[in-house]
């Protein structure tokens, strides 16, 4: 199977509030694929989804041939051990120190004895730059390098599947720079397939394969990053020149302002 | 308008629903507790968080509570000529009473509340999620050593209460009032039964650790993930933490000390 996750005819909402409808996506193995999309649009819900924290209420899901959505708890465990996932403000153990949280995932799921977890967590740290930070903790080093923890925390136990949310939101320009930079390397280095939701259009164009755009919980446009800059769908070029108006209306819909002052304007 | 029957029909219907929840959750709290015993060191590491650091509290409180049973005792007792039963008045409020409420209310507000506002911070901070994805189950790996932290350090401290408030009500009593030191000790070792009165005291702190500890977790686990939601979780939990400790107390009391 060339694709490691198949998305089909997916349909989520919370409550009576759709989020994804009709959705189909490919993710092909060794691959970067970017989803795209402004706030609400739904990609994290894709991402929440894939790794199984969320059902939905039709439609498949399948990573590796597993259909997630039907999994049990135990089968969803078994899953999740070949993934690894960048929450968008990293997410680290507060109580344990850098090295702890790199080393977190070997303690849980390998036997392995602690002078080769101690190895394996320093090559991670040192991938990510932050070899002499192993001894800090969590509150103790920036937003960015928070990021780069997670990043080797992400990827210590080698997953088939890497996602990353929002990896580069609230980083400063040379953060996001080497940010997208690992993700990339680690991708090939790992030979892993990757999943990038983001709204930073330069970094993730950068480094992407392929871009799936999401808005209303539906895929707008869909192609290489050359093509998309390229594209002439209204949506697309909203997006990627960061126009204020256009498809996505700079007002929340409602009332016009005629309307609220009383001036007997319509919408 | 609504149908006050259905209002009612609503309510009811809301109380089975959480009741059934939170007995589900305490359930499945006890089917991941045995595996945690696998790693003794994180139930060490919680045990020292949650015991030594409600220690000082623990002891002050168990003083005064000590001395002021030795004051007040005295006075009552000598009303009836029996000063000499001092002791025995002492030890046994202490062991069977306030010992192990007093813990528990203090262990509620110290320990219980780290706990809730602990791991309710961490589902704010994703850090819960973040273990789920890492296919760690967070009750095993997270909430279960506490459990366990939480049911022997109860009563040790119980007993540590219980210890230091007999001293107080000597340090009262015997060195400040003047009872005499022989009938002091020799009235509360006469008097005191291993079983009914020790024992049971053992039974209550260990009742009421498992019922703050599971309250402190399970209001951290379901708090809201926001700063207003971890702090009404942490009130909660000692609203209903000590109002749990207060009535299993009456029920216990009722059915160990009923001849």
């Amino acid at each position: 199977m060339s694709n490691l996750v198949e998305i089909r005819d997916l349909q989520f909402s919370y409550g009576d509030r759709p989020i994804l409808q009709n959705l189909s996506m490919d993710f092909p193995r060794g691959k970067l694929i970017a989803v795209m999309g402004g706030s609400g649009s739904g990609k994290t819900t894709v991402l929440r989804l894939i790794g199984g924290q969320i059902k939905a209420q039709r439609g498949t899901v399948a990573v590796n041939g597993e259909i997630v959505n039907q999994l049990d708890t135990d089968g969803l465990y078994r899953l999740r051990r070949k993934m690894g996932m960048l929450f968008q403000f990293g997410a680290l153990f507060t109580d344990l120190t850098v090295f702890e949280n790199v080393a977190f995932p070997l303690r849980e799921h390998t036997q392995l004895p602690e002078e080769l977890i101690r190895d394996l967590v320093l090559m991670r740290l040192n991938a990510v730059g932050l070899r002499n930070a192993a001894g800090l903790k969590p509150n103790e080093i920036s937003g960015g390098m928070a990021r780069r923890v997670a990043l080797a925390r992400a990827v210590a136990l080698d997953p088939a599947l890497i996602m990353y949310d929002e990896p580069f939101a609230g980083l400063d320009p040379i953060s996001m720079g080497v940010t997208a930079n690992l993700i990339r390397n680690l991708n090939d280095a790992l030979g892993s397939t990757s999943i990038l939701v983001s709204h930073d259009v330069h970094e993730t164009f950068m480094i992407a394969d392929y871009v799936y755009f999401l808005s209303g919980g539906k895929i707008v446009a869909a192609g290489t990053p050359d093509e998309m800059r390229r594209s002439t769908d209204p949506y697309v070029k909203q997006f990627v020149n960061a126009e204020p108006d256009g498809p996505v209306p700079f007002h929340y819909p409602g009332k016009s302002l005629a309307e609220d002052l009383g001036l007997g304007g319509k919408r | 308008m609504t149908n006050p029957l259905a209002l009612l029909g609503g309510f009811v219907l809301d109380t089975f629903a959480r009741v059934g929840f939170v007995t589900r959750s305490f359930g499945g709290l006890l089917g991941k507790a045995p595996g945690a015993l696998r790693r003794p060191t994180l139930i060490s590491e919680q045990v020292h968080f949650i015991g030594n650091y409600s220690l000082l509290i623990i002891t002050v409180s168990g003083l005064f509570v000590g001395m002021v049973l030795g004051l007040q005792g005295y006075y009552t007792l000598s009303q009836f000529g029996a000063e000499e039963k001092l002791g025995q008045l002492v030890a046994l409020s202490l062991l069977r009473e306030l010992g192990p409420v007093v813990t528990a209310l203090l262990f509620a507000g110290r320990a219980g509340t780290s706990l809730t506002a602990e791991i309710g911070l961490m589902k704010a901070g994703e850090q819960l999620t973040a273990m789920e994805m890492m296919a760690v189950n967070p009750i095993q790996r997270v909430l279960a050593p506490r459990f366990w932290a939480g049911l022997i350090a109860m009563p040790v401290l119980a007993a540590v209460f219980s210890a230091i408030g007999v001293v107080g009500g000597y340090l009262v009593g015997v060195q400040l009032i003047g009872v005499d030191e022989g009938a002091f000790w020799s009235q509360m070792q006469a008097n005191i039964d291993v079983r009914r009165d020790i024992m049971n005291g053992v039974i209550k702190s260990f009742v009421f650790g498992m019922a703050v500890t599971f309250t402190a977790l399970f209001q951290g686990y379901e708090a809201q993930p926001t700063p207003e939601g971890v702090s009404r979780a942490t009130t909660r939990t000692v609203v209903i933490a000590s109002l749990m400790v207060l009535g299993l107390d009456f029920v216990m009391t009722a059915l160990m000390f009923n001849k």
